[in-house]
């Protein structure tokens, strides 16, 4: 089979997979009955919905290419870090530094996964805009809560801006043998941590008894975590053939990105509490803001494309 | 007209800005809002928060020493968002520099004011200047509403001249209730009070 083949093999399962849980969300809504189960039902259903959408936008940027794929991660980017930094508060002494992170930073950071220039792409945000930043910031000489405002602009940017890169930098890849599939291997990324939140929402849903982290995300259960983390990966190792791993390799590689995603939920929703807030934005219905669906991708992303670079290239 | 198109788009994807109408709904009826002033995309994410029915008889209004300064300004204000220009410097001191605002009112349209009378760099609003009490003594029929812009003091502060996207919440509050033979400065008290009513 050839690369484009197994997309469309793969589009086909995502939208027969799709048409499901429509049916059973329609059904349901035809069912249930009290305003509690109606709510959660009209929520997954805005859930649904908002799938179909992220599914289509992504079946686009496929098929118009690498350099639509990375404008499209970098309108991410900027929308995550807008919803970021709308939360984290800030003062007019650092309007620079952060007309900076979404006029400049972002920008570059994506050029240099085109133009395929990996060592600056690796070090551009955690040593330049580490630097630069507060440096913007100090030339307001205003020294109130300096190192906390400092600290939580390049919290927002390492996230928004630089996990999430991560997930197109797959492209950056040269696996020996893989040539020409790697947009593969990104679609595998999304996939396995998308499949891992919904299938930990639906174990925990049907049979969640003890929270995990009661205090930083209530929706978060043992039973939920253990059923959705094996059978995402389950479900990682049985794509094997769509990526350079071995059946094996991917288990493993599929469970680092389901381990990774769910820390990367855990923490990212103790950021949103400690900045006294529910959701991220209000910008994918069912699913609150951009960052919300994208909390766990970005933990991910980063561990994914190191470790299939330093075992595969 | 294209430039008002432009214009909203420009400030739907930089600012996501959203509308909340907490004390009131958007109505057609003539009204003035008035709102803290932090910035100058204020007028604009304002006259965008309305729906457009509501938006094509509702004009911001803006100082002509400012925005009538020179012939893009202009151009941009008054074609882009129907604005009704004020002379906050009385060139001519017989004039009544409210003359513009009573001709609009007159005329049926609804006005967006900014009652501090200039940008201020704090979120909460500073005093407001008389104009508002003598529109509303003039048009008691006109209903008030308070509105409070947030986080427009941080997307594009007085000083700057990069926008940083956030997203900024529009909130409209209850029309102001008209209290008999109340004096001025109550009356603006109560409402600025309403505006930062609206800030928590």
């Amino acid at each position: 089979m050839n690369t484009h083949e197994k997309f469309y093999w793969l589009f086909g399962g995502v939208v027969a997979i799709l048409c499901l849980a429509s049916s059973i969300g329609w059904l349901l809504s035809l069912r249930v009955a009290g305003d509690g189960g109606r709510a959660v039902i009209d929520n997954l259903n805005a859930r649904i919905r908002a799938w179909w959408g992220m599914a289509a936008v992504f079946a686009i940027a496929f098929v118009l290419g690498k350099n639509t794929t990375i404008v499209m991660f970098a309108f991410v980017s900027f929308f995550a870090l807008l919803e970021f930094l709308t939360l984290t508060p800030t003062r007019f002494g650092d309007h620079r530094a952060l007309s900076l992170s979404f006029f400049v930073l972002i920008p570059i950071q994506y050029w240099l996964i085109g133009i395929r220039w990996y060592e600056l792409f690796t070090i551009f945000v955690p040593v330049y805009g580490f630097l630069l930043l507060p440096s913007l910031s100090v030339l307001a000489e205003d020294t109130e809560h300096f190192l906390e405002r400092s600290a939580k602009i390049q919290w927002g940017v390492m996230i928004a801006v630089y996990c999430i890169s991560h997930v197109p930098a797959l492209m950056l890849l040269d696996i020996p043998g893989y040539e020409g599939q790697d947009a593969l291997l990104l679609f595998y990324l999304v996939l396995v941590v998308q499949l891992s939140d919904v299938l930990q929402y639906v174990f925990g849903k049907l049979f969640g008894k003890t929270k995990i982290a009661p205090v930083v995300s209530p929706s978060k259960t043992v039973e939920g975590f253990v059923g959705g983390a094996l059978s995402a990966t389950a479900i990682g190792a049985a794509m094997w053939w769509i990526t350079p791993f071995s059946p094996l390799q991917s288990a493993g590689m599929a469970f680092v990105i389901v381990l990774m995603g769910f820390l990367g939920g855990l923490v990212l929703s103790a950021v949103k509490r400690s900045l006294g807030a529910k959701d991220w934005g209000t910008m994918i219905q069912g699913h609150g803001g951009m960052m919300d669906r994208m909390d766990s991708i970005s933990f991910a992303a980063p561990i994914f494309f190191h470790l299939t670079r330093y075992f595969f290239t | 007209m294209w430039l008002s198109q432009f214009l909203i788009l420009l400030t739907r994807f930089l600012l996501g800005a959203t509308p909340h109408w907490i004390g009131t709904g958007p109505k057609s009826v003539q009204r003035i809002y008035f709102a803290n002033h932090t910035s100058h995309i204020d007028t604009m994410v304002l006259w965008w928060a309305l729906p457009p029915d509501l938006r094509a008889n509702t004009r911001p209004v803006a100082a002509a020493d400012y925005w009538g300064g020179n012939r893009l300004k202009r151009y941009v204000v008054l074609q882009g968002l129907s604005a009704v220009l004020i002379d906050r410097q009385r060139n001519n001191p017989d004039d009544d520099p409210l003359a513009p605002l009573f001709q609009a009112l007159d005329h049926g349209d609804s006005l967006i004011i900014f009652p501090e009378g200039t940008r201020k760099a704090q979120p909460l609003p500073d005093a407001f200047k008389s104009g508002l009490s003598h529109l509303a003594q003039r048009f008691p029929e006109v209903e008030l509403v308070p509105v409070y812009l947030e986080n427009l003091h941080r997307s594009l502060p007085k000083g700057s001249l990069f926008p940083v996207p956030l997203i900024c919440t529009i909130r409209f509050g209850k029309p102001l209730t008209r209290i008999a033979d109340e004096d001025k400065p109550a009356f603006l008290d109560r409402a600025r009070n309403a505006v930062i009513g609206l800030a928590a």
